[in-house]
C-alpha cells in the first residue's frame, strides 16, 4: 500500500494557466445521470458487504429499482427542458435487463461512460486480471449496444484497486487506440482538469465530477433538505462562475434517478437546473467533450506549468 | 489481500428484465393511464402506523429502525413510542375529522390485543385497518424458517381480523423487510395488497405462489419518522417536502394519468405538540383541493385493479 496514489502532482489553484472554454464560457457545466443496477442476491466480497440486511434486502434493492421504472424518464424530461445532454455513468449490464432506457438515452445522443457491470460488485479484492477483464466486458458491452469508444471510467460504487486507472486507460487503448479511456471521474481533488500519470504514458485526465454536489452524498450522507440541495446546487455554480473570469471551471452534478427525482425533490433540482442554464457564459456539455478539448487545447500547457512549479518548489 | 474467485466476474441473472421473477420490468411512463373517481388526479393515502415497540427487544436478525437502541430497560424509547398510542393518536383523529381525510391504519397485532380501547376507537370511525405484522421486534428476515414466519404470519393477520371484525386485506412488514418467502405467505392467509417494495409510484402485479398480490406505493423517502428522525429534518421540511411531492404529482398527473400520494405517518412522531401543526398545515392544504381523492389503501388498490 501507498502514501499517495501517485496520479498528480501538486498543482495550486493560483497563476495557472488560463483555461479558455469554447465561446468564451466560464463554466463547463455537465450533468452525470448515474443509471446504475443493483442485484437482488450479489455474491459476497470479503471487503464490503452490499446490503445491510439479509438477502432480500428490500429497502435498498426496491429504492434504486424505482430510479429505473419511474425516476430515469422524469430525469431525461427535465435534461430535455433545458438542452443538457447526460453523460451517463452506467451500470453495463443494465443495456442488457433495461435496453429501453439504453435507446432513450442513444436518441438524444447522449454520452455513455462505464461504472463497471453491477454497483453491487467492488473492485476490492480483484486480481489485475480480473479487473481488467471487467473493464474490457464494459468497455465492449457500451460499444455492442450504442456504438460509442467509452472514453470516461467512474469504478463501481467508487471501489478501487491501485491499477484503476492504469488498466482502464490500457483497455481502452487495446480497443479503440487513442479514442477511448481517456478520462476519470474517480478523483476529487480539484475544480479544473488534470493530467493524469499513468504507468503507459497515456495522454489522460482527471474531470472534476464532485462528491460534494452528488445527490446520493447530499441525501444519503449528509442527509440534507432537497430545498437546501437546490441552494448549494446554485451556490457551487455561482462560485464556479465567479472565478471562471480568471479561468475556466467545471461543475458537475452527479444524479441517481432513485434520489433526484422522487416528488418531493424534482422541484429542487429543477429550479438550479434553470438557473445555472439561465447563465450566458456556461458551456453546457459532456464529460467527454471536456476532456477531449482540454486534452486539445490545454493538456500540454497546463503540464509544462505543472513540471515547473515542481521544479521550483518541490512539492510531492 | 484476500482474492476473489473468478465466479465473481460471473454474471448469471444477466440478461432481459429483473434479476427475479416477482414481477415484470416496466417504466411507469409507459403503462396505460389510469383515471380516479369523479376525475380526481391525486388519491391521497394517509397511512397511520399505530405501533408497539417491546421493551425487551430481541433484535434478530437486526435492531428494528425506530425500536429500541439502549441498554435493558430502554425506558426513553419505549415510552416516548407509547407516546404517540396514547397522546399523538387523538391529536392525530381531530385532525382527519377536521379536514375531511379519510386514513387508513396499519396496526401492530400485539398493539391490538394489548389497547382495545385504541382498537375500539378505529373501529368504530370505520377506517381501514391493515396489519403491520404482530410487533415491531417480529422482523421478516431472510433466512427465516418458513414454518415459523407462517405462523408469525398467521397469528398476526388472523388475531387482527379476530380483534377489529375487518376483513384486513392490506399489509406492511415491520421495517418494509422480509424474507424470500413473505409475499407468498401473505397471499396464502387473505392478503391482497402489500406495500414494502418500494420501486414504484403506481400499483403494480406482483407474483407469489399462490397469486398475485398488489404492490401499493407508499414511499419512505416521505415516511415522517424517516425525514424527521433519520434525515434529521425538521417538521416543517416534511411539510415542505409534502407539498413540493403534491404539485409535482398533480402536473405529471396532467399528462400521465391519476397519481398516488401515500403518506406514511406516525402519531409518535408527528403527534407531539410543536410538529402537529405542520401535519395540519398538510392536511388542510391536501383536504381543500377539489382534485384530490382521500381514501383508504384497499379503495385506491381496487380502482387501480378495477383498470387492468
Amino acid at each position: 500500500m501507498k502514501e499517495d496514489p501517485g496520479y498528480y502532482d501538486y498543482w495550486p489553484y493560483e497563476n495557472r494557466p488560463k483555461i479558455e472554454w469554447p465561446n468564451g464560457a466560464k463554466v463547463a457545466f455537465w450533468v452525470a445521470p448515474n443509471i446504475e443496477f443493483y442485484e437482488l442476491n450479489p455474491p459476497d466480497n470479503p471487503f464490503r458487504k452490499p446490503w445491510p440486511q439479509p438477502t432480500p434486502a428490500l429497502p435498498g434493492y426496491t429504492s434504486r429499482d424505482w430510479g429505473n421504472r419511474v425516476g430515469h424518464v422524469r430525469q431525461m424530461e427535465l435534461l430535455d427542458k433545458y438542452s443538457i445532454r447526460g453523460s451517463i455513468s452506467l451500470s453495463t449490464a443494465l443495456c442488457d435487463h433495461h435496453p429501453e432506457i439504453i435507446e432513450l438515452c442513444k436518441e438524444r445522443n447522449w454520452e455513455f461512460f462505464s461504472h463497471g457491470i453491477y454497483n453491487t460488485r467492488y473492485t476490492y479484492g480483484m486480481t489485475e486480471g480480473q479487473e481488467r477483464e471487467m473493464i474490457k466486458d464494459s468497455i465492449e458491452t457500451i460499444y455492442k449496444h450504442t456504438g460509442q469508444k467509452c472514453a470516461g471510467y467512474l469504478a463501481p460504487a467508487l471501489s478501487h484497486s491501485e491499477n484503476t486507472l492504469d488498466l482502464f486507460a490500457e483497455v481502452g487503448t487495446e480497443l479503440f487506440g487513442d479514442e477511448a479511456g481517456f478520462y476519470s471521474c474517480d478523483l476529487f481533488h480539484d475544480d479544473q482538469p488534470t493530467p493524469i500519470h499513468l504507468k503507459s504514458g497515456k495522454r489522460f485526465v482527471s474531470i472534476p465530477y464532485s462528491l460534494e454536489m452528488n445527490d446520493t452524498i447530499a441525501y444519503l450522507v449528509q442527509k440534507i433538505t432537497p430545498r437546501r440541495y437546490g441552494k448549494e446546487l446554485m451556490d457551487n455554480f455561482d462560485r464556479l462562475y465567479a472565478e471562471g473570469d480568471e479561468s475556466g471551471t467545471i461543475m458537475c452534478i452527479p444524479t441517481h434517478n432513485y434520489q433526484v427525482t422522487n416528488a418531493h425533490r424534482i422541484k429542487a433540482y429543477e429550479e438550479a437546473l434553470e438557473y445555472i442554464t439561465g447563465h450566458s457564459d456556461v458551456w453546457v456539455t459532456t464529460g467527454k467533450e471536456i476532456a477531449q478539448y482540454f486534452l486539445d487545447n490545454h493538456y500540454d500547457v497546463a503540464l509544462a506549468d505543472i513540471e515547473l512549479k515542481k521544479q521550483k518548489y518541490g512539492n510531492a | 489481500m484476500a482474492t476473489l474467485n473468478d465466479d465473481y466476474l460471473k454474471y448469471p441473472k444477466r440478461s432481459y428484465g429483473m434479476d427475479h421473477d416477482r414481477y415484470k420490468w416496466t417504466m411507469l411512463q409507459n403503462r396505460k393511464t389510469i383515471q380516479w373517481p369523479e376525475g380526481n388526479k391525486i388519491a391521497l393515502w394517509v397511512n397511520v402506523g399505530l405501533q408497539f415497540f417491546p421493551l425487551n427487544q430481541k433484535g434478530i436478525p437486526f435492531k428494528v429502525p425506530g425500536g429500541m437502541t439502549k441498554p435493558y430497560p430502554d425506558l426513553r424509547h419505549y415510552s416516548l413510542r407509547d407516546y404517540g398510542n396514547r397522546v399523538g393518536l387523538y391529536r392525530f383523529l381531530k385532525a382527519f375529522d377536521k379536514y375531511n381525510i379519510t386514513p387508513t391504519f396499519a396496526i401492530n397485532t400485539r398493539l391490538a390485543e394489548r389497547l382495545p380501547y385504541v382498537l375500539g376507537t378505529i373501529k368504530e370511525r370505520g377506517d381501514e385497518i391493515i396489519c403491520h405484522g404482530y410487533d415491531m421486534d417480529k422482523l421478516h428476515y431472510g433466512g427465516q424458517d418458513i414454518a415459523k414466519e407462517t405462523d408469525l404470519v398467521k397469528r398476526s393477520v388472523d388475531g387482527l381480523r379476530d380483534l377489529s371484525g375487518q376483513a384486513v386485506t392490506g399489509w406492511i412488514s415491520p421495517a418494509k423487510n422480509e424474507s424470500e418467502n413473505t409475499p407468498d405467505i401473505l397471499a396464502a392467509n387473505g392478503i391482497q395488497y402489500f406495500c414494502d417494495w418500494v420501486n414504484d409510484d403506481m400499483p403494480y402485479d406482483f407474483k407469489t405462489k399462490n397469486g398475485n398480490l398488489t404492490a401499493m406505493p407508499l414511499p419512505t423517502e416521505l415516511d415522517d419518522y424517516f425525514i424527521i428522525n433519520n434525515n434529521l429534518h425538521s417538521a416543517q421540511d416534511w411539510a415542505e417536502q409534502v407539498e413540493d411531492a403534491f404539485d409535482f404529482l398533480v402536473k405529471e398527473s396532467e399528462t400521465m394519468g391519476g397519481r398516488i400520494l401515500g403518506l406514511n405517518i406516525h402519531p409518535w412522531v408527528l403527534g407531539q405538540p410543536h410538529r402537529i401543526q405542520y401535519l395540519e398545515r398538510v392536511l388542510e392544504r391536501l383536504g381543500s383541493q377539489t382534485e384530490v381523492w382521500s381514501t383508504s389503501g384497499s379503495a385506491i388498490a381496487a380502482a387501480w385493479k378495477d383498470q387492468q
